[in-house]
């Protein structure tokens, strides 16, 4: 059965902005090293919001792009699995151009979802 | 990170007290005991000891007796004898490192552990990159960093402990090994790896000692420059150019990304102070192969924080999120892959 609003992202999302804009200043006053651990906790909170709105339908593009590649349909950890082995094995290597973009289509989902910022 | 009690500050002075009444032949006064960081297994102490009026500034490097230490860091890291001989052999060498005084004894019952001098600045990357103190310091950093790491380099052989010997093919083979008890595939990694593998650098005749953590957040600055380097804990004999390597991964540059020296100057800028200070000369492809070595390294070690906690061999939620951190890597990776086919 479907949840109520707030949704999963959004309800992250109110948990972060309290404990950034509320609880953190409130512990940089009084524990200094609680305030850094809780700026750790803030930006992960962060990463789950990204990731329950933005991951699905990158686990999904990553599944077909993995079928394609690889020629075969499996759950995602197996083709993963699988990739993993060909590249260490040197089957298949920096010249193939889609594995490439496969693993640049990949990248830029993972990062959009655990730091948007790095560049 | 574990809460350490009174008590354990307690024990930590007093044992302390009686290891400078030992080492400096006078009745010691501990002040200013305070743990600075560091997880449960590897701990870093400041205090004063006041002995007959004088007041030295001072660190104790501890590893309590068998502490959460993980398969790997048993593995890579030395013991703190070791590290202790380190220090003593680049500091006689004149290496800006921290002057090691005198190791504390079983009897002391603090585990493993050693003091040294305790020396002025700071490591914070954030700071130095950006505050108004270190503006003057800012420019002379990455200069001063080739200097100093030709001088670890020249560090005689004969007067360190013995070292594992550490070649691109054994950091690999680490490598690999490290993947394969996360047991999580990782394409990006095996992909960097296997580029790595078939381009290795030959292994040099003459090894050299290598810090084997060079980079920004390993050494102290004040407002003139660099002060010394820490963290010698990864110290193996190898290429020097690992070094050269490791500094300039995206990662320590805090965000200072067209300053690939530690966030402080160019890779051309560091390899000239190196030369000019007695290092080889530097080959661009071969700081190249470090620099991706370093790279793929970084991930992995994000991966292995995060498995401490995952393990339960310490429970810390920062560990727990460096692990989202290896895609940075992972980005930087490709990245770098295209650069330098």
């Amino acid at each position: 059965m479907a949840q109520d609003r707030p949704t999963a992202a959004e309800l992250l999302a109110a948990i972060a902005d309290f404990l950034r804009d509320e609880a953190t200043p409130a512990l940089d006053r009084t524990e200094p090293r609680l305030g850094f651990q809780m700026r750790v906790a803030v930006n992960s909170l962060a990463i789950l919001e990204r990731e329950v709105r933005l991951g699905p339908a990158a686990d999904a593009r990553e599944h077909e792009r993995l079928v394609g590649l690889l020629g075969r349909e499996a759950p995602l950890a197996e083709l993963n699995r699988e990739l993993a082995r060909q590249l260490r094995t040197g089957e298949r290597d920096e010249a193939d151009a889609a594995l490439m973009a496969h693993l640049e289509a990949t990248i830029a989902d993972k990062i959009a979802i655990a730091n948007p910022k790095w560049r | 990170m574990s809460v350490h009690t009174s008590t354990e500050t307690e024990t930590v002075a007093r044992v302390l007290g009686e290891a400078t009444r030992r080492h400096f032949g006078g009745p010691a006064t501990i002040e200013a005991l305070s743990r600075q960081s560091g997880g449960a297994s590897r701990q870093t102490w400041s205090f004063d000891a006041v002995v007959n009026g004088e007041r030295h500034a001072l660190i104790l490097r501890r590893d309590p007796p068998a502490q959460g230490k993980t398969e790997r860091e048993r593995a890579i890291a030395v013991d703190r004898a070791t590290e202790f001989r380190v220090l003593r052999a680049a500091h006689a060498a004149g290496v800006l490192a921290p002057e090691p005084l005198f190791e504390l004894t079983p009897q002391d019952g603090l585990g493993d552990a050693y003091v040294m001098r305790r020396v002025g600045g700071i490591a914070i990357a954030r700071k130095l990159l950006r505050d108004p103190p270190y503006e003057a310091a800012r420019g002379r950093i990455a200069g001063q960093l080739g200097g100093i790491l030709a001088r670890i380099h020249a560090t005689d052989r004969a007067t360190l402990p013995p070292l594992v010997r550490r070649e691109a093919a054994d950091h690999i083979a680490e490598l690999r090994r490290s993947l394969d008890a996360l047991g999580q595939p990782q394409p990006v990694f095996e992909l960097a790896l296997s580029w790595l593998d078939r381009r290795k650098p030959a292994p040099l005749d003459r090894p050299v000692l290598v810090h084997g953590d060079y980079r920004t957040g390993n050494y102290l600055v004040d407002e003139t420059g660099v002060t010394t380097i820490l963290d010698w804990e990864l110290a193996h004999l190898g290429d020097p150019v690992e070094d050269l390597g490791w500094l300039c991964v995206k990662s320590w540059r805090f965000g200072a990304i067209d300053r690939p020296a530690g966030g402080f100057g160019s890779r051309e800028e560091l390899w000239a102070a190196y030369e000019r200070a007695g290092g080889g000369s530097v080959d661009p492809v071969r700081a190249h192969w470090w620099e991706v070595f370093g790279t793929v390294h970084w991930g992995i070690i994000c991966l292995n924080q995060a498995w401490k906690h995952l393990s339960g061999s310490i429970k810390s939620m920062e560990h727990a999120s460096i692990g989202r951190r290896a895609v940075e890597t992972e980005v930087d990776l490709l990245q770098l892959l295209k650069q330098g086919a």
